[in-house]
């Protein structure tokens, strides 16, 4: 007897759905138990996680806040893994971007607003782009796997941020944090009086344009389809390395873009916490979001949801709040798994030549 | 043991017989075998059997279903249906270590040795316990089987580094040093110099005079002569028929594996594009085809008769001149040269037909020309413009159409019709910074009309049916009205509407003035379609005719390496 | 400048043994063809788990079977979604890092609430006074008898012939009978349980306790001395030993009025940035396992 998984032919169009809601269940069957475990009711955490933070204008303001970061970095890893670059660095680039727009801030201290906030930005984006080069100069010239190559300039970026804040940074006050940025570096609030900055436009404008591009113009059906078919790509005349190196770049840019936002919007300074993984989990964001604008943007806000509702429901509940990153991992590992149902069926096989009314004998005949 | 009958000389049932005068247990026995690849029908019924110390040859060309057969002998696919036996008594084989453990042994094309090994170590791979290996019992093993092969093999060597005989006849080593019975050699001369074929013929006729079954694949002709007591003629999934090796002279074979033309259909003639109208004469089975109900490739393509006195026809007007030269193209591989120097001009307005059995170079040939693949040497040219080694890109700006035989490599699955129909072109399409997607419809609906694809422009084009897929290929590539145009098997797993439908647009090219270099392996077609026709045999043209003097067994000869031969 | 070599050398074997064992599981892995992303996760989980069995069980060799037992789930997790289901490998291996890392920080959380963590029954180095020789059992028995023991097994045995052939030509291992799901299962399971002891050894041994951050991206360095070590054992624990070196160097260094200047962070980044530019000189050429990411389905 064995287990196969065998090629079926056409997918059904109600498949995919159908698919991620089991996802959602397994994921709440699997967690049910450790939530239980530490003493919690399973439903009551998940209303936490889900339903409470959008009660109230405040929380709601924090699940935006929340999401911002994510949504940078989902976008830019949907980009390239949409395209077949397996940017694993968006952490790495993040922390670039953030870099890039302290530099900014720290030595042009005295530029006005208007001008040195969108100056950060493109400093912040240009930075992930020269931290996303080298691995994508590498894979497209050389052939060199990024995954790795992308994956290790991440922990060099921390050390570089560390390095900083333990060196020519350190803040006046000793501690490896850098002294606040100019006055002109502090990202407007979108509703005065809120904490909600004007990354979330920028974020969404991004999106926006992303989708549009991807959609609609030349460039981001060349991308798709390299992403989809390499050989098709190539046999159709697209450019691929060319296309692959843009999108690497752009990736890095977007995340860069987010660091930069980041410190811009929230701390207006440069600590070490400034990312807490985002990186990774925009790899998350991006999977879940199916690798569209769209999607990336509606993850983003459902994880900043579950973020902010796992702190409500570890003061409340004495849930911790990890429980937040579990749900988000485990739902991304739950939905791809079961979406490779899609074009797979799952049969149970004898192991035997098919014959009608032959008992199978295993082993064959000497 | 009696020494070994020679080939084609005797029959089967004197080999080996132990002379009791009881009839002999064939080794293998195949009844019945189905087998279907989604829609795809592979195998269609396939009885054979094989007998001890007998070379039991299965001739066809690629496509009619050997290698799956020998894959479902060998476990690594099981059938949809149908009997095996060894010795007389049913097997199931569900796994190559089922087969192993049959005494069944392989050696395909694709060598399945680990390159990074030495010859030992590939040979203990499927010995081997989980513990300690045993490097020396291994030596030894080696040692053993080469003396019964009759070669001599260092034991030591890394398997990569080997030259592609001595890679054979390590495969075949390793069938031996598992006590193997029966030995399937798939197509093994593809690769071989001269002079390895004659060592590894030796060694084929001293196993069988040990009294191994052994089941050759090939499309060669002269080889299956040579070597084997009996042939089995496969096409499109079923076993044609088989006959002693002594008693069938080439032309019967050949003319078997390519396919006389069947009582049927008679299909659009060669006529200019207003004439070709639709059929008269359908069979039943036939129309039920027609109507896109069955896109099977085993139901049978309906083959072409050439009209006699077809007009070969006077090139169309406007162009005239060379749109396709290819001057001395050579492209090497593993052991030999897999193109050996081709000359080849494609004149403006006719249709070249390029014949071979699948594996001679002409996948290779198309991925030249194509842009795939760089040459070793050689220059190809489109229209005067010297796209030797050119990237995709630049061999369509030359205006070069192409079709070739791999659909799927050509289009996005995930992407729409009018996606896929736009994707060489998108430049054209383009309203200010973003595409235009009205005029991409627009040019979707047009061309979906005007070769009637049964699709909608936003149907994902991996839904499509073959037929329509390749309709869509072609659309793309004749609405830029190419001034020269390869197409590789442009009808393989069509229906009837949809091979004619190519058929009339290349006759209709041509009739324009482009030229067409017509790769096919179906010589009906051809013939058909060609002005006239060469044929590929191991990377070289070895014959060149006009389609009115060809006939199918001079062309099924030289297909088949019988250069030369007489009809 | 004195640098005490002895002290370096030391503190070197001792840093270098989770670096070792984590590397030695990830060849072990990528030579069946597998590249496991979940590394850092499992390395994190076996620190836990080692923390959490000691705790409970009263002895640091309680906490290492617990490591042992974690590290081969988390295997057969990876297992399960590459092997089996054919997801992505990238996906599959960092969703069970981010998976792993946050069911530890969650039970962490839970069972201490926030605060530090208790102090553990640990183990003790032996020969204690004695320089250089004063190290852990794990770490002697990670150099003398696992590093020996997984070179022998790849390179004499059948199993790692079978390992091997599965990772560089998953077909021929087919066709020669081979199973190659089981086999990459069970290279996982191996993998991952070296991949925990290592993780453990940071809990057990070195720190006496657990923090947030314990491994502190060490996995990812595994990853990189992988590649750096062309897949081979004893350039892996060459490389996890330089790696050791340096790090140990730059807490003597940062000392040292010379190399005061030098950020010790630079020195921390340098392992990264040879195998980069490791990478970069050779990986064109790089002969990497041959079916490296491909996932094996017979039709």
């Amino acid at each position: 007897m064995s287990l196969r998984l065998v090629l079926r032919g056409r997918e059904p169009r109600w498949l995919a759905p159908v698919l991620v809601i089991v996802a959602v269940v397994i994921v709440f069957l699997l967690t049910a138990g450790p939530i239980r475990g530490a003493g919690a009711n399973p439903q009551a955490a998940y209303q936490r996680y889900v339903l409470t933070p959008l009660t109230g204008t405040a929380s709601v303001t924090e699940v935006v806040l929340a999401a911002i970061p994510i949504l940078f970095t989902g976008l830019a890893v949907a980009v390239a893994f949409r395209s077949g670059y397996w940017n694993i660095g968006a952490e790495g680039q993040f922390l670039a971007g953030a870099i890039g727009a302290t530099v900014v801030g720290l030595y042009l201290r005295d530029l006005p607003g208007p001008v040195a906030i969108p100056l950060a930005l493109l400093a912040g984006a240009a930075a992930g782009v020269v931290w996303s080069l080298l691995p994508a100069l590498l894979r497209v010239r050389f052939g060199i796997d990024e995954v790795v190559t992308t994956l290790l300039l991440n922990p060099v970026a921390l050390l570089l941020v560390q390095g900083l804040l333990n060196g020519p940074w350190r803040g006046s006050n000793g501690f490896p944090v850098s002294d606040e940025l100019g006055p002109g570096y502090r990202m407007p609030a979108v509703i005065p009086g809120s904490r909600v900055h004007w990354g979330v436009v920028i974020a969404a404008v991004l999106a926006i344009a992303i989708w549009i591009v991807m959609s609609r113009s030349a460039t981001g059906l060349r991308l798709r389809a390299v992403g989809l078919s390499p050989a098709a790509a190539r046999f159709s005349g697209i450019a691929v390395r060319r296309t692959l190196l843009r999108s690497a770049l752009v990736s890095g840019a977007i995340a860069g873009l987010g660091g930069a936002d980041q410190v811009l919007g929230v701390g207006h300074k440069l600590s070490q916490e400034v990312s807490s993984s985002y990186g990774y989990t925009g790899i998350v964001v991006a999977t879940l979001g199916a690798l569209t604008a769209g999607g990336v943007v509606l993850v983003a806000l459902l994880l900043g949801d579950i973020t902010v509702g796992a702190q409500n429901a570890s003061l409340v509940l004495q849930l911790p709040p990890q429980m937040g990153e579990i749900v988000s991992s485990l739902l991304m590992l739950a939905v791809v798994s079961v979406l490779v149902l899609r074009r797979y069926k799952i049969s149970w096989r004898r192991v035997a030549a098919r014959s009608p009314g032959a008992a199978p004998s295993p082993g064959g005949s000497r | 043991m009696s020494e070994p009958p020679a080939p084609g000389s005797s029959a089967p049932s004197a080999v080996s017989n132990g002379g009791t005068g009881s009839a002999p247990v064939p080794l293998v026995r195949l009844r019945g075998i189905e087998k279907s690849f989604g829609d795809l029908r592979v195998s269609d019924g396939v009885d054979l059997d094989l007998m001890p110390g007998e070379v039991h040859a299965l001739l066809g060309e690629n496509g009619a279903g050997k290698t799956t057969l020998m894959r479902i002998l060998y476990g690594l696919t099981s059938p949809d249906g149908g009997t095996i036996e060894i010795d007389g008594a049913p097997a199931a084989i569900g796994s190559p270590a089922d087969a192993i453990a049959a005494v069944i042994g392989m050696v395909t094309q694709h060598f399945s040795l680990v390159g990074r090994m030495t010859v030992t170590e590939n040979l203990l791979l499927s010995r081997a316990g989980l513990g300690r290996l045993d490097r020396r019992a291994g030596r030894a093993m080696v040692a053993d089987a080469a003396d019964r092969l009759g070669v001599r093999v260092d034991p030591d060597a890394t398997v990569e580094k080997l030259s592609v005989g001595e890679q054979q006849r390590v495969e075949i080593l390793k069938a031996l040093a598992r006590d193997c019975r029966v030995l399937i050699l798939d197509e093994p001369t593809a690769v071989l110099v001269p002079q390895d074929v004659e060592v590894l013929f030796d060694s084929i006729r001293r196993l069988t005079g040990q009294g191994m079954g052994v089941l050759f694949i090939s499309h060669k002709l002269g080889e299956v002569s040579r070597i084997s007591h009996r042939v089995s003629v496969l096409r499109r999934g079923r076993i044609i028929d088989t006959v002693p090796t002594a008693g069938a002279s080439p032309a019967q074979l050949a003319e078997m594996m390519v396919g006389r033309p069947t009582v049927g259909v008679r299909r659009a003639d060669r006529a200019a594009p207003q004439d070709a109208g639709p059929l008269a004469a359908v069979t039943d089975a036939d129309a039920e085809q027609a109507a896109g109900l069955v896109d099977q490739r085993a139901a049978g393509q309906p083959s072409v008769a050439a009209q006699p006195g077809a007009v070969t026809g006077a090139a169309g007007p406007g162009r005239a001149g060379a749109v396709l030269s290819i001057r001395g193209l050579r492209l090497g591989g593993r052991g030999k040269d897999v193109l050996a120097g081709i000359d080849l001009t494609v004149q403006a307005g006719e249709i070249v037909g390029l014949a071979g059995v699948s594996g001679n170079g002409q996948t290779e040939l198309v991925q030249v020309l194509c842009g795939l693949e760089r040459p070793t040497s050689g220059t190809v040219a489109v229209n005067g413009v010297d796209v030797t080694g050119a990237d995709p890109e630049r061999v369509i700006a030359a205006g070069l159409g192409r079709i070739t035989e791999d659909r799927h490599a050509c289009v996005v699955g995930k992407l729409s019709v009018a996606q896929n129909l736009v994707l060489e072109d998108l430049p054209r399409f383009r309203r200010g910074l973003l595409l235009d997607r009205k005029a991409i419809r627009a040019h979707a609906e047009r061309l979906i009309e005007q070769f009637s694809i049964k699709a909608k422009p936003d149907d994902p084009i991996g839904t499509l049916s073959g037929g329509n897929m390749q309709k869509v290929l072609l659309a793309r590539t004749l609405a830029r009205d190419p001034v020269a145009l390869v197409a590789s098997q442009p009808t393989r797993g069509l229906d009837v509407g949809a091979t004619e439908f190519v058929h009339t647009e290349l006759l209709a090219r041509r009739a324009a003035g482009a030229g067409v270099l017509l790769v096919s392996e179906d010589l009906e077609e051809l013939l058909a379609l060609a002005d006239r026709i060469v044929v590929i045999y191991e990377g070289a043209l070895v014959g060149e005719m006009p389609a009115d003097e060809a006939d199918p067994e001079r062309l099924g000869l030289l297909m088949a390496g019988q250069i030369g031969a007489a009809a | 400048m004195t640098i005490g070599y002895l002290a370096l050398l030391t503190a070197m074997l001792t840093t270098a043994t989770p670096l070792v064992l984590g590397a030695l599981g990830e060849v072990i892995t990528e030579r069946a063809g597998i590249l496991n992303l979940g590394i850092e996760g499992t390395m994190y989980a076996g620190a836990f788990a080692g923390f959490l069995g000691a705790e409970l069980l009263g002895s640091a060799w309680w906490g290492l079977l617990a490591a042992v037992v974690v590290g081969v789930l988390a295997g057969l997790l990876v297992g399960l979604l590459t092997v089996t289901l054919g997801v992505n490998q990238h996906v599959a291996g960092i969703g069970t890092t981010l998976l792993l890392i946050a069911a530890c920080d969650f039970s962490s959380r839970l069972r201490y609430g926030g605060g530090r963590l208790p102090q553990i029954p640990k183990f003790e180095q032996l020969f204690a006074d004695v320089p250089v020789a004063s190290q852990y059992l794990l770490t002697y028995l990670s150099f003398l008898i696992v590093v020996p023991a997984v070179w022998y097994l790849l390179r004499s045995t059948g199993f790692g012939l079978r390992l091997r052939a599965v990772g560089e030509n998953p077909e021929a291992a087919d066709a020669a009978g081979i199973s190659v799901a089981r086999t990459r299962y069970a290279a996982l399971a191996i993998g991952g349980a070296l991949m925990a002891v290592g993780g453990a050894f940071l809990s057990l041994a070195m720190l006496g306790s657990f923090t947030l951050n314990i491994t502190n991206g060490r996995g990812w360095v595994c990853i990189a001395l992988v590649i750096f070590a062309r897949w081979r054992v004893l350039p892996a624990v060459l490389g996890g030993l330089l790696f050791a070196v340096v790090d140990a160097l730059q807490l003597q260094l940062v000392v040292t009025p010379q190399f005061a200047a030098v950020p010790r962070e630079v020195m921390i980044a340098l392992p990264y940035l040879v195998v980069i530019l490791a990478l970069a000189l050779s990986g064109r050429n790089l002969r990497y396992p041959g079916a490296y990411l491909q996932p094996y389905r017979r039709t």
